[in-house]
Order: C-alpha cells, then sequence, then structure tokens
C-alpha cells in the first residue's frame, strides 16, 4: 500500500474517532436526566445535597417503598397496556388489510381521517368521553381505561402494518384464494404471518403508548379507584417532595418497558418511528 | 393448490362455447369483485366503528358541550341547558385569554425551533460514518420513548429552586448564586417547560431528519465536493431543497404534538406560577376537571382544536403526493 493513502486512511480512521467521542458527549448530555434518576434511586435518603454524582452508597430501600406503594399501580398498567395493546391490534390489522389490498373509492377519505384523527389534542377527547363515560358507567373502570388507551395506538398501527402489507406480494393472497380459503382464514394463515414484523412494531407502539397514557388517566379516573402508575407517579408529586428516592425508583420502575423494548427490538422501533409519521 | 387448478381447468373446459365462456368469466369477476368490496368493508368495519367512536363523536360532543351550561350537576340528572355562545364569552372575557394564547404561541414556537435546530444538526452529524454510530443514535431515542411523567418527574428535581442538581452545579461553578427559581418566577418557568420539551421532541425530530438525510444520493454530495463547494455551501444548495419535503412533515407532526402538550407542563409547573406556563392545553383541562366547568373547558379545547385542524390540513396538503404515489 502507498504510505500517502495509509495516512488518509489513518487521518480519516482518526476523525471518525473524534466522531464517535463527539457522539459520546452528546449522548451523555442527552441521557442525564435518565442517568440521574437511576442514580438517585439508588441511594437511599437522596434529600436535596446528599445525592452523589455516583450511587457509591447503594440501597435499594428505594425500591422497597416504590413497590409497596406503587407495586399495585405498576400491575394496573401492566394489565390496562397489555389489554389496550391486544384491543388495538386486532381492530387495526384486518383495516389495515382492507386499506392494502382492496384499495376503493373509499380509502383515500379513510386513510385521511386516520391522519387526522392523530391531530386531535387528547384533551377534547377526554373533555367529551368523560360524560358519556359517565353515563356508560366506565369512569373509574379498568375496561374504559383499555378501550380509550387503545384509541391511541389505532390509527398509528393502521397507518404503519397497512404500509408493510402493501408490498405483500398479490400472488400469494390469490392463490390461497384459488385453494379455497375464505378471506378470514387468508388473512390469518398467509397475510398475519407475512407481515409478522409490520404487526409486532405496531403492537410495540400501542403497547409503550398506553403504558405512557397520563391524560385518560388523569382525566378518566377519580378517588384512586384506578391508578395506572403514570397517574400515580404524578400523586407523588402533589405535595411538596422531600423524599426524591422512591419517586425516582418508581420513575425508573415504570421506564423500564421503553428502555427494554429499544434494546430487544431496536430496529422495529426505529422503522415504526418513520413508518408512523411519514407515511 | 392442485385442486384449485383443477377446477380453473374445468371451468375453461374447451368443449364449451366460447361466448358461454366469456359471460361466465364476466359474472364470475363481477363476483369476485362483489366479494373483494365485502371482504374491505367487513375487515374496515370494526376500526371505522372504533374511530367513529373515539375521535368523531367526542368531537362533535365537545362541540355541542361547548354550547351548553355543562356543570357538575349535569352528571348525576343528565340536564345541560343550552347556553348559546356564553361559554365561550367566558373564556374570552376572563382576562386570562390573550395571555394563555400568547404562551401557547411562544411555547409552540420555541419548542419548534428548538426541537428542530438541534435534530437537525444531530441528523447532519450522524449522517457520517463512525464507529457506535448505529448503537448510539438508538440510545438517543430514550428521551421520546420514556413515560413523559417519568422523565418530566426528573427534571422536576433537577429544576428545584432548593434542592435540584442543576443549581447545585451552578453554584459550586460559581456561574450563577444557585438559587435561580427555575420553576418558580412566571417567566423563568416557560423557559423551563419549553428546555423539557424540546429535550423530549429533539429524538423524533432527529429520526425522521436522519431518514429524510439518507435519502438525498450521495453523488450530488460527490460531485459538488469534486467542484469544490464548501460544507455551508453543500448544505444550502442539496440538503436543504431536496430536505424540503421531510422538513414539511416534521414542522406540522411537531406543532400537532406541542401544541396538546399537557403532562410535561402540569408535571413541571402545573401552569404558574402566576399562570406563567399556563397554555390553551393545560388551561382547557383545569376549567373542565379542576373547576368541573365542562362547557368552559369544551370552548377552550375547541379552540385548540381549530388551530390544530388548520394545520392538519397543511399537513394533508404535504401528503397528498404520498398518497397519490402509492
Amino acid at each position: 500500500m502507498p504510505p500517502y493513502r495509509a495516512a488518509t486512511r489513518h487521518r480519516q480512521s482518526r476523525k471518525s474517532l473524534a466522531s464517535t467521542a463527539g457522539a459520546l458527549v452528546i449522548l451523555a448530555v442527552m441521557l442525564f436526566p435518565v442517568y440521574w434518576m437511576v442514580n438517585s434511586s439508588l441511594q437511599p435518603g437522596a434529600t436535596s445535597f446528599t445525592t452523589s454524582w455516583l450511587p457509591v452508597h447503594l440501597g435499594l430501600s428505594g425500591y422497597r417503598q416504590a413497590l409497596s406503594t406503587q407495586g399495585g399501580h405498576l400491575v394496573t398498567s401492566i394489565v390496562i397496556a397489555l389489554a389496550a395493546t391486544a384491543i388495538a391490534i386486532v381492530v387495526a390489522a384486518p383495516a389495515a388489510y382492507a386499506l392494502a389490498k382492496f384499495p376503493g373509492r373509499s380509502t383515500r377519505p379513510v386513510l385521511m381521517s386516520t391522519l387526522i384523527t392523530q391531530m386531535i389534542p387528547g384533551i377534547v377527547i377526554a373533555n367529551s368521553l368523560y360524560q358519556t363515560y359517565n353515563s356508560l358507567h366506565l369512569l373509574n373502570s379498568i375496561p374504559g381505561l383499555v378501550l380509550a388507551d387503545a384509541s391511541l395506538g389505532i390509527p398509528f398501527s393502521i397507518l404503519l402494518m397497512r404500509s408493510f402489507m402493501a408490498s405483500i406480494p398479490g400472488e400469494i393472497i390469490e392463490a390461497a384464494r384459488v385453494d379455497g380459503a375464505n378471506p378470514l382464514r387468508i388473512f390469518l394463515s398467509v397475510v398475519v404471518p407475512v407481515s409478522r414484523n409490520g404487526i409486532i412494531t405496531a403492537a410495540l407502539f400501542s403497547f409503550l403508548f398506553a403504558w405512557s397514557d397520563f391524560v385518560f388517566a388523569l382525566t378518566l379516573t377519580s378517588a384512586n379507584t384506578v391508578t395506572p402508575v403514570t397517574l400515580g407517579i404524578y400523586q407523588f408529586l402533589g405535595s411538596d417532595v422531600k423524599q426524591w428516592t422512591p419517586v425516582m425508583a418508581t420513575a425508573v420502575l415504570a421506564s423500564i418497558p421503553a428502555a427494554a423494548l429499544l434494546v430487544l427490538a431496536q430496529r422495529y422501533i426505529a422503522s415504526g418511528i418513520t413508518g408512523g409519521a411519514v407515511k | 393448490m392442485t385442486i384449485g387448478r383443477l377446477q380453473d381447468a374445468k371451468a375453461g373446459y374447451p368443449g364449451r362455447a366460447p361466448a358461454a365462456a366469456t359471460r361466465g368469466g364476466r359474472s364470475r369477476r363481477r363476483l369476485a369483485l362483489r366479494r373483494d368490496r365485502l371482504t374491505y368493508w367487513a375487515f374496515l368495519a370494526p376500526a371505522l366503528l372504533y374511530l367513529v367512536a373515539f375521535f368523531a363523536y367526542p368531537v362533535v360532543r365537545n362541540v355541542l358541550i361547548s354550547f351548553q351550561n355543562y356543570s357538575i350537576t349535569s352528571l348525576y340528572t343528565g340536564a345541560a341547558p343550552f347556553a348559546g355562545l356564553s361559554n365561550y364569552r367566558a373564556i374570552f372575557d376572563s382576562g386570562l385569554f390573550g395571555g394563555i394564547v400568547v404562551t401557547t404561541a411562544i411555547f409552540t414556537v420555541c419548542s419548534m425551533a428548538g426541537q428542530f435546530v438541534i435534530g437537525l444538526g444531530l441528523a447532519v452529524f450522524f449522517s457520517r460514518r463512525f464507529p457506535l454510530n448505529g448503537v448510539i443514535r438508538a440510545l438517543l431515542l430514550l428521551p421520546w420513548l420514556l413515560p413523559m411523567v417519568a422523565s418530566t418527574t426528573v427534571w422536576r428535581w433537577l429544576l428545584d429552586q432548593d434542592s435540584g442538581a442543576l443549581n447545585r452545579t451552578l453554584g459550586a461553578l460559581h456561574v450563577t448564586a444557585g438559587t435561580t427559581p427555575w420553576l418558580a418566577s412566571p417567566h423563568l418557568a416557560l423557559v423551563s417547560v419549553i428546555l423539557v420539551n424540546i429535550w423530549v421532541g429533539i429524538p423524533f425530530n432527529m429520526v425522521i431528519l436522519y431518514g429524510g438525510l439518507k435519502e438525498i444520493p450521495e453523488e450530488l454530495y460527490e460531485a459538488a465536493a469534486l467542484d469544490g463547494t464548501g460544507p455551508v455551501s453543500r448544505f444550502r444548495y442539496i440538503t436543504w431543497p431536496l430536505l424540503r419535503p421531510v422538513t414539511g412533515v416534521v414542522v406540522v407532526l411537531g406543532f400537532v404534538y406541542t401544541v396538546k402538550v399537557i403532562d410535561i407542563i402540569l408535571v413541571l409547573t402545573g401552569g404558574g406560577p402566576a399562570n406563567g406556563s399556563l397554555t390553551l392545553a393545560v388551561q382547557s383541562y383545569k376549567l373542565s376537571f379542576e373547576n368541573f366547568a365542562f362547557g368552559q373547558g369544551a370552548a377552550m379545547s375547541n379552540v385548540l382544536i381549530v388551530i390544530a385542524l388548520i394545520f392538519a390540513v397543511i399537513y394533508l396538503r404535504i401528503n397528498k403526493q404520498a398518497f397519490q404515489s402509492s
């Protein structure tokens, strides 16, 4: 290899290492609040100036306190988010298939309305849903929150899965039809397996939307009847906070699903953000 | 598969008269078409019902409520007398409205500008090749994925006047006295709320803009580099114009997401102090669920929805092309 080329390559690799260093600094700045949350959740008695920058005096009492007061709220959140995800996918997947593979005159208006629903502020829905739920006796109930939270994931899931299902080759659907399979059978045993990735992505996001929901939890429940963990944290903050360790421990526990999904399903998440928003 | 082929072969049996075969074919095609329409609507129906029940109906109902005197007793009796425009008059004449609109505008514009500029900067930065690029980019999504209530709670402590890490650090470094009232002064509270909202929104902007940057053909940059074009001109004459469609989407979605923010403001400041960080969305919540003046809350949120829908129309105009091509 000629020496000058080696020098260029050397300079390039130095430059790209500098970029990596720069990227790590950006990451450190952006994730500092997350670090602080984890760090202080591990330090018992984190009140004010006592919290150190590193968790040197490790202690799990914050988590013990968090679980004893917020454990039930976490379970509530898990139940609600799982049920809302199931409903969102069961409702959205067939619709996405219809819009992708049987387009007609109504397809465009339906897609446009689906896009518009994502732009309606949650407080508008909550304000009138409160009256409706009041007469249907769905206030302060888990089914009520499940149904409301599912609506957060449905429009997004329809748009996302539609773009996945549009790329299914028409021949395999036709082949199944020629074999005499009915539409439901074709959907369940051909379309669903083929669009697995799209469905997983939609489910992940529907879960995150429902898990992170705050507006519906805040407005459609009262008097500590049904309390998802987001509302639990908010209630912590009601009075002047003296003990931050358990609050931070609860915040960490509430963040686990998002962090786990990021680690386990990173490629789905990146495709979800771009796919659902732009298409 | 084989059975299907056999049936097809039987249908097109050569002994049949050709005219009858085509007529049979046409009616079969019509039957298939009708079957497809039926499948379409059957598969679409649950989602349409859901969208009507949880979006269309609530929006319409909210308009009706805004013309009614809907109070806490209405919840029990079900009776809410027609109130004409009195709810709208009440919110416009409350003396708060002008301030709320200005706060909402400042909050929205500053948040979007900050998210966009930083998000674009990061997208450009990460479009270079370097080790760990993908991993770091993925980890940067975390602020956007975490439940907003959880991450904002941390910020509430970080920004706390007496016990927050920010004042503690600034004080220790002798940058300030370490007693800045980040959340306790009306003006600074708005600044803090904007900063936290920018932090939440950066990843979303970065991901979408990064995707847009990747679509720009590499050759354009190579050609420009051969012509001796500097990085600033390259950005101005290649990146910026070719990024326009994606930029439009980011700006409109950013607007719609920002204007309806409630969690961040409620957790950090509750809209205070002295209404310093009170936006249309937060005030609409407060009117309905703290004052139980549902009619006024509905009126306030209708103002919000009109603003959001104006932007929705712009968004659809931008996306129209995408629809027509697909």
